[in-house]
């Protein structure tokens, strides 16, 4: 096992969570008043992480860059959360959801992690229910469910299409709760900066507080990064503006060792790009692909002309229609799994079949969906002879009933009505399931340094399935934390308050400053978002949807390169002792240009095509995903050694006890 | 119970209370007055009874001056605090596009129906006093539908009738459904107390408007 | 197009700010308001200045970050959106258009556009919650079945994103339709009735605290809300308060 040593209890899958529990050290109430314990980042995972804390009694600080909890991007999350209630009785089970996300996670995550996680999910919708979380409901009162892609049976719960704000405000105001009390010291508007190690264990971080620009020192006993995914990476994504990886990599460089950087995924419903100053993506929830149909014309020269606006998608006729991904999985056809629907609509677009003039587009289309629903509604209506006009008009207000408020958000920003012409979609960034790497207690390669949430590593293996992140963080930060904090912590309640006058302080925020500094006094010629923007077509192109080894080599060399030029050229206007957005997204963009050449190298190493990591030199002669168990069945762990290029590889062998590998197939 | 008085929604209440109060009184008031136009022995009757009857001059005269004096302060309260949550002003504001103009301009319906109210009480209520207590006139139960009837021999007074009608037309068609809103009551009788209110705020102000007038073109000849 | 900005800028809590004129060209109608923005700061930077600063965040209308008085009115002309889902196809070439932040003297400005809503965060400490432990330990969720009407009144309130326009288009400055959707999410659900009372009067008491004016029931809120949140949350926080209030 080397140097990464998951700690994955002994015993029976089914019983190594409790027995875990019963075996690990804990402590008292009295104790936990005196010790300390930082959570940065409060979406999901760290805000149920610092209201679970503090509600055992600990003292918590939180940090978050915005200016309140409740708007973190967890806030974003549309369709729903999963759990295995079973209450529809449709088979469900803990062992269901389990098999069930490891599958969907291409065989690349922990049996035990990804257990547990199915254990507590049912737990998780308790929980929230009793802090007044308004899930949908039936007329009998009951939780409603729906179904969500890649599974069998309907355990997705939800609040409309907002799930992720409701559960987020459930957290805040577990929070709130908690703030009331003064058992958490909330501090918006920071960043953290540094981590602080002190005598090898995780003691305190270094913050910037984003109004005044002061720096400032944090201890504790343990520190939790909950700060998110780092898909901002691609400079266009679904994140929110702000996401970034500083937190995450800060740790990185401080020791804790990088998991499958490379894993993205790419989700295959969103608004495409409409030119050059477009900052941000917006994802069209996954339920779309249900009624829609997804197509590009035929004939390259129809594609051109729709491109050149001389013809419509609407006057195409059928038989000079593709619709691809019904032709290549004639099984699951438009409902295939957002790697493989992704993949599927790059390499339509490559070939030249795009339908927008940025020729990244394809078609989503629901007129068939609407004739469909208009013809029954006709039906149960009694309307024998109704006309095409009058069925269409039917048919249009089923799907407005089902996917109204889509339609409307399509219609705001593409300015076209969805209705009478179909969708234009393109894959965007969405979601990173590489991370921190974590032990089963949820701590990193640092003692006393824990991640939780999107930003450790830890269950979706290559690819996460729909409505399975909001379960993760709220199961990191509710149910799983509070236990294994408390075996660490154990052996803390004698220490008394760690001091910030220390050495260790110093020299961190010594770092601290010399990095801003350096920022503030490169007297250079491109704003950050110049060369974020650069990062971003890099990425985009060389590590994106597929990958090729002389496209990631490629891209390892033109990071370094951005990047060196970056430290030179780059223009950071105003103080560092004021408000200055400009100095955040140049830190954030600083971390950005080294995590990116670590991603290329992790997806370079990775000789295999696995979930969202499709490496074009494995493929079958069909075009499918070619994974390789006998070769890449591990978790890559990169550790840092100063440049991104000497970062050393270390693998966690992942072993399959309870679930045999099988080959994803759609077709 | 302190804190209730000290709260924005319990001072809101009572601007709701004290109005709904005398939205009422209004209405008594218009029906009073209609009889002159009707029958001025009916409407002298009646004025002399509401001048002369102990529960209304001893009870009710003074819980009505309390209540326009409760409406009126706690308006100028609520209008000072309300002014001093917005400390800098913004540049351009288009209150316009979302709420209607009564019901951002209360404070000036208000007021001048405050000024319309010093008249009235000064013709009228400041009349009776002297005529009852100062002077110590003898009762007589014949004198109110001349002395009504000259008070609107004046154009002028008659024109400032009619415009403070107008304006406190405006004022109870927000205030009147607005103090329901403040007690708590929203629901599915909503639309119908809103559009009762429309009816009252035209019909209650035209009809005093219409006594003025009439009077106005109908003067008595000695 | 071409369109004439005036924006607010001031260069912290202390100092005093004025409007600066800003003329952009080539702005585009699919561009979303955030990134006409964007492109101004670029060129500011180029050119040496310091950028206007403004929040934003997630870019899709629900985190709430950004908050822009935009033409007199909070998150531009366009109803039910925030400024991030504005797109510069609401205006014409040559308009000029007025940026300032959202005023109010709970809402202090912290710099040019961007302003400190940390009494929203104090509102809902002071109640905005139901005290139960996060153990997970509670009973079955189906163990209490909620009628649906209240269950979907209760996520109408719920959906609440906090971003301040309620404040922000209100004559007097009033966070009643805020604080109304809290105290009314939680009053509409049994698992929130039981400290319902507690709950109205201590985030009352904060929010009147806070220096926010009186509700005059004008309906500016509600119409510029981007997420629609009823007036009839505002009279259900009124009953709530007298009642519990009466009850003492």
């Amino acid at each position: 096992m080397g140097i990464l040593d998951s700690k994955i209890p002994s015993g029976p899958l089914a019983e190594k969570w409790t027995k875990y529990k019963n075996e690990i050290d804990l402590v008292n109430p009295a104790n936990k008043r005196n010790i300390d314990i930082i959570v940065v980042g409060t979406g999901l995972a760290g805000g149920s992480a610092a209201a679970s804390f503090a509600e055992l009694g600990y003292n918590v600080k939180t940090f978050c860059y915005q200016d309140s909890p409740r708007r973190a991007h967890s806030i974003a999350a549309q369709g729903g959360i999963n759990a295995s209630k079973n209450y529809q009785g449709d088979g469900d089970s803990d062992y269901r959801l389990f098999y069930d996300t490891v599958k969907g996670g291409d065989y690349r995550s922990r049996e035990a992690n990804v257990y547990r996680l199915a254990e507590v999910s049912g737990n998780i919708i308790d929980q929230c229910v009793s802090q007044g979380v308004p899930f949908a409901r039936d007329y009998g009162g009951l939780l409603d469910n729906r179904s969500f892609g890649g599974v069998l049976v309907s355990r997705t719960f939800y609040a409309k299409g907002q799930t992720g704000q409701q559960l987020l405000l459930g957290a805040y105001a577990a929070m709130n709760r908690q703030i009331h009390r003064g058992k958490i010291k909330s501090h918006t508007r920071h960043e953290m900066l540094d981590l602080v190690i002190v005598d090898g264990k995780a003691r305190g971080i270094i913050t910037r507080n984003l109004i005044t620009g002061e720096i400032d020192r944090h201890s504790a006993h343990a520190v939790v990064i909950a700060t998110g995914g780092y898909g901002n990476l691609f400079f266009l994504s679904t994140y929110a503006m702000g996401a970034n990886v500083m937190a995450a990599w800060r740790t990185h460089r401080r020791g804790a060792f990088m998991s499958n950087p490379c894993f993205t995924q790419i989700h295959p419903t969103c608004i495409p790009v409409s030119g050059e100053h477009q900052s941000k993506l917006t994802l069209m929830s996954e339920s779309l692909r249900n009624d829609g149909r997804i197509w590009v014309p035929k004939r390259l020269e129809d594609a051109q002309a729709i491109r050149e606006g001389k013809l419509k998608p609407t006057q195409l006729k059928e038989e000079d229609r593709d619709y691809y991904l019904e032709r290549r999985y004639p099984a699951f056809g438009n409902l295939v799994p957002r790697d493989v629907a992704s993949r599927a609509a790059k390499e339509r677009c490559d070939a030249g079949y795009g339908v927008n003039k940025t020729g990244e587009a394809v078609y989503l289309d629901f007129d068939a969906a609407i004739m469909r629903y208009g013809s029954e509604k006709a039906l149960t209506s009694g309307l024998k002879n109704a006309d095409d006009a009058h069925i269409r008009k039917l048919g249009e207000e089923v799907v407005e009933a089902k996917y109204g408020n889509l339609f409307q958000m399509y219609e705001k920003i593409v300015d076209e009505n969805p209705y009478k012409t179909p969708m234009m979609i393109y894959p965007a960034v969405h979601y990173t399931m590489g991370g921190l790497w974590v032990d089963y207690n949820l701590q990193t390669t640092i003692p006393g340094c824990y991640a939780a949430g999107e930003a450790n590593f830890s269950d979706h293996g290559a690819n996460r399935l729909g409505a399975s992140a909001l379960m993760q963080g709220l199961a990191d930060g509710y149910f799983v934390l509070p236990y294994t904090i408390g075996d660490f912590l154990a052996d803390d309640i004698r220490t008394g308050p760690i001091p910030t006058d220390s050495e260790e302080f110093d020299k961190t925020e010594k770092d601290v400053l010399d990095k801003i500094n350096k920022l503030m006094s490169a007297k250079g010629t491109h704003s950050v978002d110049y060369y974020h923007k650069k990062l971003g077509k890099i990425m985009w192109n060389k590590c994106g949807m597929s990958r090729n080894a002389k496209g990631l080599k490629e891209a390892i060399e033109e990071i370094a390169a951005l990047r060196k030029d970056f430290w030179e050229n780059v223009k950071v206007p105003g103080a560092a002792d004021d408000k200055n957005q400009e100095l955040e997204k140049a830190g954030r963009v600083a971390d950005f240009l080294e995590l990116g050449e670590l991603f290329a190298m992790d997806a370079l190493e990775r000789n295999e095509s696995c979930g969202g990591h499709f490496r074009e030199e494995y493929q079958t002669p069909e075009g499918e995903a070619l994974r390789d168990d006998k070769n890449f069945k591990f978790v890559s762990a990169w550790e840092y050694k100063g440049k991104p290029k000497d970062a050393k590889l270390h693998k966690e062998n992942l072993i399959y006890e309870n679930i045999e590998l099988k080959t994803r197939s759609y077709k | 119970m302190s804190s209730l008085i000290k709260s924005s929604i319990a001072r809101k209440v009572v601007m709701a209370l004290s109005g709904l109060f005398l939205v009422l009184f209004l209405a008594l008031h218009v029906t009073i007055n209609l009889t002159s136009v009707i029958s001025p022995d009916t409407f002298n009757q009646w004025s002399h009874f509401m001048g002369y009857n102990g529960l209304v001059q001893y009870i009710m005269q003074p819980v009505l001056i309390i209540g326009v004096i409760v409406h009126f302060v706690m308006g100028i309260v609520l209008e000072i605090k309300n002014t001093q949550a917005r400390s800098i002003k913004y540049t351009k504001y288009k209150g316009a596009a979302n709420a209607p103009w009564v019901s951002r301009n209360m404070i000036i319906t208000g007021l001048v129906v405050l000024a319309f109210l010093g008249l009235h009480f000064y013709d009228f209520w400041v009349h009776e006093m002297t005529y009852k207590y100062i002077e110590s006139n003898p009762e007589d139960p014949t004198r109110y539908y001349t002395e009504t009837v000259e008070k609107f021999a004046p154009i002028w007074r008659t024109v400032l009738y009619i415009v403070s009608f107008g304006l406190l037309s405006l004022h109870l068609w927000h205030g009147f459904a607005s103090s329901f809103q403040s007690m708590g009551l929203n629901n599915k009788y909503t639309p119908s107390i809103k559009s009762f209110t429309k009816i009252y705020a035209v019909v209650i102000p035209l009809v005093f408007v219409f006594i003025a007038i009439y009077h106005h073109l109908n003067p008595i000849t000695h | 197009m071409k369109i004439y900005l005036k924006i607010w800028r001031q260069k912290d809590a202390s100092s005093k700010g004025k409007i600066v004129d800003y003329t952009m060209n080539g702005v585009e109608g699919d561009m979303s308001f955030l990134e006409m923005l964007d492109i101004l700061n670029e060129d500011l930077i180029s050119k040496g200045e310091v950028p206007i600063e403004f929040d934003h965040d997630c870019r899709e209308g629900i985190c709430g970050t950004c908050s822009l008085q935009i033409n007199g009115r909070p998150h531009g002309p366009d109803r039910l959106i925030t400024v991030c889902q504005l797109h510069m196809r609401s205006f014409k070439d040559g308009d000029t258009i007025v940026i300032e932040p959202f005023r109010a003297k709970a809402f202090p400005v912290i710099k040019d556009l961007i302003v400190d809503r940390n009494a929203f965060e104090r509102i809902q400490q002071a109640g905005g919650f139901i005290s139960v432990n996060t153990s997970g330990r509670t009973v079955d969720a189906n163990s209490i079945p909620i009628r649906k009407e209240n269950a979907d009144k209760a996520f109408n309130a719920a959906a609440c994103i906090g971003c301040g326009a309620c404040v922000a288009a209100c004559k007097n400055a009033s966070a009643m339709l805020f604080t109304s959707a809290k105290v009314s999410q939680f009053a509409l659900l049994p698992q929130g009735r039981i400290e319902a009372s507690e709950r109205v009067q201590n985030m009352v008491r904060q929010m009147d605290l806070e220096g926010f004016g009186n509700c005059t029931n004008t309906g500016a809120c509600e119409i510029e809300c981007p997420k629609g949140i009823s007036l009839e949350n505002i009279a259900r926080m009124n009953r709530e308060y007298l009642g519990a209030s009466i009850k003492g």
